[in-house]
């Protein structure tokens, strides 16, 4: 089979998307984990429950985000370019932040100390909050438009401040990432962890769908009235060679609301947003974790697409150059680049969903304060 | 113009970063085979003291791991935030093995090494061998696509430049993957890493011989090390003799550096084994020369000359000069003008555009660089030859003390001498810095050693930078230089730790510390 370059080009803004949100989906859990962890655990052993109930599973979901990132470099080369140099600090902090994760996780344990532990559990909530806050923000900013702009040679040069990165509207983004993540990783530990984390654990999760539920309708409220959205208004032919610049661009009030009028089955994405929020805030007061997994999933994959249908084609509009905005058609890799790693992703994304649920079915089962204390030379 | 101090600090930044995660992959790469070697042998035998083995070493292993983790994903996150132009100008080729690695590597990697320390109670022996092994090949595909990456910068086949995309694309897959660069480093690479582990496992299981204590464990650990630590050695010496041929054949200008080889001397050239290079005066002081060596190694001929530096710069001068003219063309097609006259003649000389924009450096605009200027741009095109000359040359002394260091373990463990020679087991704890020694040298030959050029003559390092302010730069740098540091005094202190704990470390009541309790 044999895509058109106008067909691949649409295939790698979904397969951008299946990425992402399968990132939100397993690596999403561990961080609202994390970022709990010290809130829902209040002994030692209440936190290794925490923490081995995605001891196992964490780095693997973390290649999400790894791969997200790689296929973002091979496929929007500009936007990979644009965005992280001119998110610059955002960038290092969220990296930084990263740090904990790995060293925080398996070195934790390895001392009995209580205060060397204590800190790691900070640093593992520093690695599990802070991303899942500034994801948000990024993607804010994006909505809201990023001041950078193209040179003669096509070099994206930023000219905005990381301060100005947190605007009003940005942090309200961050706190629907935020609340969305820990409903993930409450819902989670409901499922995994053994009490009384377990129903610590279920309060949060609704807390956190509730305001999840509230901070998303506010954002959509925002992106209606307050915020100006963009549209193309004339471009090259959609197969064209890729360049930025050969397009021309409106600002307008509510103009990321365009799609949703001209495609109206798009408004699925917020619904089901809504939705898997409202329904795992019912299954886990009825005590069915397994299900609200699903539903949670479910309502993060809806807000990310929300985001992603919003744009749509835009991926980063300049706010302060708008011709010089990336859309899916004019920062694409050439058709030759996005074909290979179209065979690549379609022969290996189907391998690991098969091992990465073969390492959960391995691994399943409650984790209990006991079990930890049996294993205590093997947990983490 | 792009600021000098934030070139050099992201060349910094990049550098530090770079070099500090390679003290961690050689020892995940080496050690996760030997995790294979002796799980295998338990699997077979049935006995437990190898199970030990891998899970004890597995320990290390993780300490290491996690580690490797951190500091990777510092790298694939500066491409985009430290070296925008460059993600934007090649990321249609550069992007590719990374995003596969991603796929078919990182993901294996990672997915099972969660198994291989939870799952010993969960799996089958055979279904825990396996998943050892997956993690094993997950580390080493991993490797394998990112020298893909990486040889592409040294060797950039498979692409061509695009004026219209104003980047480079892909245009043969497969001699991006059959890159002939990338192939000879990543077998040197990946034999590196494993002397590495078994340089680690043979030093510290010599430790536990000269304290006398889990005899038993050390010995078998020390066997292994010893076996599979001088088949890497020699791997990695017959296959950098390799990287040798193809630099000679590919990347002229590198090899001439790290040989000091000013000037191109008649077929075969000598080899200089010590000397001291002087890069004003352009000549090599006290230099102790062994005929024909060099022309072998280079060229695998007596008749085939290596040029030397001199020469390399003058025909460098040429194509920076053809290289203007590229640039002035690209102007044209880019207002515009794109009329088939003026696209063929870009085709022409389309080759020589990355030395034109050495010039960048100079003149914004290329295509009015003075001659003066033009005589600079060519010097640069020959990175400093005296520290590539030095670490290249303590790259080779560690190889080939670690050869001598595994052929004695070898030879005296066959014999079952090897408890009785003090000297041999200390010399084995004294040499475990000499792998990441010899490996941080090698990978600072190979990409000092490619300056000026980001991607070898066609990206300049200069104009590969993102926009950003040195401010940027410092916050970032002093960001890194407190968490590594930080780090590595955790790591470092834990690794010790457990070392010498030894197995006991385990829990099993089988070892050293938990019988002199009882």
């Amino acid at each position: 089979m044999i895509l058109d370059y106008e067909t691949l080009k649409l295939v790698w803004w979904l397969l951008i998307g299946v990425l992402l949100i399968g990132f939100v989906i397993s690596d999403g859990f561990d961080m609202g984990a994390c970022a709990l962890l010290p809130f829902l655990g209040k002994t030692d052993e209440e936190r290794r429950v925490i923490i081995n109930t995605v001891g196992p599973h964490w780095d693997g979901n973390q290649v999400w985000f790894i791969t997200a990132g790689g296929a973002i470099f091979a496929a929007w080369p500009a936007v990979y370019a644009a965005a992280f140099s001119g998110f610059y600090t955002a960038m290092l902090l969220v990296l930084f932040a990263l740090f904990f994760r790995p060293v925080g996780f398996d070195y934790r344990s390895k001392i009995a100390d209580p205060r060397w532990r204590r800190g790691w559990d900070w640093g593992l909530f520093i690695g599990g909050a802070v991303p899942a806050l500034l994801f948000g923000v990024a993607f804010g900013n994006l909505l809201l438009g990023v001041p950078f702009q193209h040179d003669e040679l096509l070099r994206p040069i930023y000219t905005g401040s990381f301060f100005g990165l947190l605007r009003p509207f940005a942090l309200l983004a961050g706190l629907v990432s935020l609340s969305m993540l820990i409903m993930h990783g409450a819902v989670w530990l409901q499922l995994r962890a053994g009490p009384p984390v377990r129903e610590r654990a279920r309060r949060v999760a609704v807390i956190a769908g509730g305001i999840l539920i509230i901070s998303f309708a506010l954002a959509g409220l925002w992106l209606a009235l307050e915020i100006d959205g963009y549209r193309v208004v004339s471009q090259p032919a959609l197969d064209a060679l890729p360049n930025p610049l050969a397009k021309s661009v409106q600002v307008a009030r509510g103009a990321w609301l365009g799609n949703y009028t001209a495609y109206p089955w798009m408004m699925l994405a917020p619904l089901s947003g809504f939705l898997g929020a409202g329904a795992t805030m019912l299954l886990v007061r009825v005590n069915r974790p397994a299900l609200a997994f699903f539903t949670s999933a479910l309502s993060m994959s809806g807000v990310i697409l929300t985001a992603g249908f919003s744009m749509f084609p835009f991926i980063m509009p300049s706010s302060t150059v708008p011709v010089s905005s990336l859309t899916l058609w004019d920062a694409s890799s050439s058709q030759l680049t996005l074909t290979i790693m179209f065979w690549a992703a379609v022969i290996f994304v189907p391998i690991i969903l098969a091992y990465t649920s073969w390492t959960y079915k391995s691994m399943w089962g409650p984790v209990t304060v006991e079990r930890i204390r049996a294993t205590d030379h093997e947990s983490y | 113009m792009v600021s000098e101090t934030v070139v050099e600090l992201s060349r910094l930044q990049f550098a530090l970063t770079a070099m500090y995660h390679f003290l961690f992959v050689p020892l995940t790469l080496g050690l996760s085979f030997l995790l294979v070697i002796m799980e295998s042998v338990y699997v077979m035998t049935g006995k437990v003291i190898y199970q030990d083995m891998t899970r004890f070493w597995g320990k290390l292993f993780g300490i290491n791991f996690a580690l490797g983790v951190t500091t990777g994903i510092t790298l694939e996150f500066q491409f985009g935030t430290n070296w925008a132009y460059y993600s934007h100008y090649v990321g249609d080729v550069f992007g590719a093995p990374l995003a596969i690695e991603g796929l078919m590597a990182f993901f294996l990697e990672s997915t099972f090494i969660g198994l291989f320390f939870f799952g010993w109670d969960r799996l089958s022996k055979r279904q825990h061998l396996l998943v050892t092994i997956l993690t094993a090949l997950g580390s080493n595909l991993s490797a394998l696509w990112i020298l893909i990456a990486n040889g592409w910068m040294q060797n950039p086949v498979g692409a061509e430049f695009n004026f219209e995309t104003m980047r480079m694309e892909m245009n043969d897959f497969a001699a991006l993957l059959l890159n002939p660069v990338a192939q000879v480093k990543f077998v040197h690479t990946v034999a590196a890493g494993y002397v590495t582990g078994s340089l680690f496992v043979l030093g510290i299981s010599a430790w536990y011989m000269l304290k006398r204590r889990d005899l038993p464990f050390a010995r078998r650990s020390f066997a292994i090390a010893a076996g599979f630590g001088l088949a890497s050695i020699l791997s990695v010496i017959v296959l950098g003799d390799e990287s040798g041929y193809k630099l000679g054949d590919v990347q002229k200008t590198k090899l001439a550096a790290i040989e000091a080889e000013w000037d191109t001397h008649p077929a075969p050239a000598p080899f200089t084994l010590f000397g001291i290079p002087d890069q004003a005066a352009q000549t090599t002081h006290s230099a102790l020369k062994i005929p024909w060596v060099l022309g072998l190694i280079a060229t695998r001929s007596v008749s085939e000359e290596v040029k030397g530096i001199k020469e390399l710069v003058a025909e460098h001068e040429v194509r920076i000069r053809s290289g203007m003219l590229a640039y002035g063309l690209l102007q044209k097609l880019r207002s515009g003008q794109k009329n088939e006259a003026t696209i063929a003649a870009f085709s022409q000389v389309r080759k020589d555009l990355g030395y034109g924009l050495l010039l960048k450096r100079y003149t914004a605009n290329v295509v009015d660089a003075t001659d003066e200027q033009i005589r600079r741009a060519a010097a640069d095109t020959i990175p400093r030859v005296a520290p590539l000359f030095w670490s290249f040359r303590l790259m080779v002394a560690c190889g080939l003390l670690m050869l001598f260091i595994f052929a004695a373990s070898f030879y005296y463990c066959a014999k079952r001498t090897v408890e009785s020679k003090p000297w041999l087991l200390k010399l084995a704890l004294f040499a475990i810095p000499l792998p990441w020694i010899a490996a941080e040298s090698g990978w600072f030959v190979a990409e000092y050693g490619r300056q000026p050029w980001s991607i070898g003559e066609v990206l300049p390092t200069y104009l590969s930078t993102s926009s950003l302010g040195s401010g940027n730069l410092y916050f970032s740098l002093a960001g890194f230089i407190i968490f590594y540091t930080l780090l590595l005094i955790v790591e470092l202190y834990l690794m010790f730790r457990f070392a010498r704990i030894g197995p006991s470390s385990l829990h099993t009541g089988r070892y050293h510390h938990e019988q002199s309790e009882n």
